[in-house]
């Protein structure tokens, strides 16, 4: 396949195309917003408050809720962009994908407008959190340069698991299906990772996984941003979130279409 | 150049596994005609199609629209067809004008184009005064109609409409044709549609095509096909059963069914 600067440009309009149609769905209904906030909040305000008072996690110089919040918004980035392929299954039985596909719009644009439109639902669940943790009186770090880096990574792993989800859709290919696999491999995504403890607590074996994890990089970007301030490893969460989210791109442009298959 | 084929195929297949699900296929489709693509469920229709428009890759045999080869030249293709499938495919949560708008921009209408092309859709589905109203508040035939607009923005030569018709009740059906045929004659746009009214294909078409277990079992003129049977006064749905099997077999799957049943609920 070759790839020229003329395919690029056109991928880049079309996702916009897209991506830019999904967030106007969502202004003309934005309830969604309001109930997908109440996941983060029951997280922070009763597992977070509740795991705080037992000081069970060691957490080094920072409080429990410090630590778990960049883990909370992880958490419910990741949980928004894995039912993504449901959307596509959904839009496969309604014939909605049949008519794109038919188009002449790039495959892989199609993948970054629903990556796009996850970013954005991820950003809004991002406002939520910081909100509420101000309401806790959580201390996080908001400044310019902090934010614009956040929304970097917030987008970069919600398009990677967006990707993933559309993969998963199109080898299995129905709803049912599609609901049991989300359910049975976001939960251990979210516990092998350093969402809500720290790795080191973990045994060998799932230290290993955790290090396989994504969702880590996405968390350690995070935390490092909003908590700790200690930038050093944010290059590497970034090149490694930025190469995998590319690749599961590309792999998802090549699977996605054989859903109406 | 009414006498010109714009689709061609030949001895076209497609099999999943040991399914040979279309068997080698040849047929063409005059530019400008309408032609009506028949067969019970599971006799390949659909699976034809699929490869037609671009969605499913042949195991051989080729065809061509325009000229152009599906498979090679799939993105030429795609810029001179339009489809609508059978189930909803304009999205409810977005207005009338916002769905047109979308499909001209990803067909590269140029911005200074855009508004007045999808004005001009508007006015012409008599949708003016709905643009701005979410498409879930529309009736199955205002959809309908809307996404007939929506896979002719770009103009194209060749539109695949599929059941455009079922889950309609005969007013909206009658609607809905005027619109198609009023397409075709404003920009002269081949028309091939694949439907179970027989009495629609009967009326609508210039040219018929039965498929049965993976091949045409017939090709021609509704009168043509009609005379074949050897019956006086037979209809096309007698021709159907005689070209088909004595027998309207019961086919189609659980998901059929599901998703038959869910537009005929979105629709209705």
């Amino acid at each position: 396949m070759k790839i020229g600067m003329n395919y690029l440009v056109q991928v880049c309009k079309k996702s916009w195309i897209l991506a830019e149609s999904e967030v106007r769905k969502l202004l003309h209904d934005p309830t969604e917003l309001v109930t997908r906030a109440i996941q983060p909040i029951l997280w922070l305000g009763i597992f977070g408050e509740a795991l705080s008072k037992v000081r069970a996690i060691p957490t080094g110089d920072y409080t429990y809720m410090q630590f778990i919040t960049p883990g909370i918004l992880t958490q419910s980035v990741v949980f928004i962009a894995i039912f993504y392929g449901l959307n596509i299954i959904w839009e496969r039985d309604m014939g909605l994908l049949q008519k794109l596909l038919v188009t002449p719009t790039p495959r892989l644009s199609l993948v970054w407008g629903k990556m796009g439109s996850a970013g954005v639902r991820g950003l809004c669940q991002a406002v939520i959190v910081f909100l509420f943790a101000l309401v806790l009186g959580v201390p996080l770090i908001l400044t310019v340069q902090s934010v614009f880096w956040v929304v970097i990574i917030v987008m970069l792993g919600a398009g990677f698991f967006t990707g993933l989800s559309m993969i998963i859709a199109s080898v299995v290919k129905t709803r049912e299906r599609f609901m049991g696999i989300g359910q049975v491999i976001t939960l251990p995504l979210f516990f092998a990772s350093s969402a809500i403890y720290p790795i080191t607590i973990m045994p060998t074996w799932l230290q290993v996984v955790a290090n396989l994890n994504p969702l880590s990089y996405m968390v350690d970007g995070l935390r490092s941003l909003l908590v700790t301030g200690s930038l050093t490893h944010l290059p590497i969460d970034l090149a490694i979130l930025a190469s995998v989210t590319l690749l599961i791109s590309i792999t998802s442009a090549y699977m996605y279409p054989k859903v109406v298959a | 150049m009414n006498d010109e084929n714009l689709i061609t195929v030949r001895n076209l297949k497609k099999h999943f596994g040991d399914v040979k699900a279309v068997d080698g296929i040849s047929f063409e489709v005059k530019q400008g005609s309408v032609f009506a693509f028949l067969g019970p469920n599971g006799a390949g229709k659909s699976t034809t199609i699929k490869m037609l428009i671009t969605l499913l890759a042949p195991t051989s045999g080729e065809a061509t629209i325009d000229g152009l080869d599906v498979v090679r030249n799939s993105a030429e293709v795609r810029r001179r067809i339009g489809y609508v499938p059978q189930l909803i495919s304009v999205d409810g949560t977005l207005t009338a004008y916002e769905n047109l708008v979308l499909m001209a921009r990803l067909y590269d209408i140029p911005a200074r184009e855009r508004v007045d092309r999808v004005k001009e859709i508007l006015s012409f589905l008599e949708l003016e005064d709905q643009g701005q109203s979410l498409v879930r508040t529309f009736s199955g035939g205002m959809i309908r109609r809307l996404e007939i607009g929506q896979a002719m923005i770009h103009r194209p030569k060749a539109l695949f409409l599929d059941e455009p018709t079922s889950g309609l009740d005969p007013v909206a059906r009658q609607n809905v044709w005027e619109h198609i045929l009023e397409l075709r004659r404003m920009y002269g746009t081949t028309i091939f549609f694949s439907t179970h009214q027989m009495e629609e294909a009967d009326e609508m078409s210039d040219a018929v095509a039965i498929m049965n277990t993976g091949k045409i079992a017939i090709i021609g003129t509704p009168q043509e096909i009609k005379a074949k049977t050897g019956k006086q006064e037979a209809s096309l749905e007698d021709a159907f059963i005689f070209f088909t099997g004595a027998n309207l077999k019961e086919g189609g799957n659980f998901r059929d069914a599901r998703r038959s049943r869910l537009m005929e609920k979105r629709l209705g």
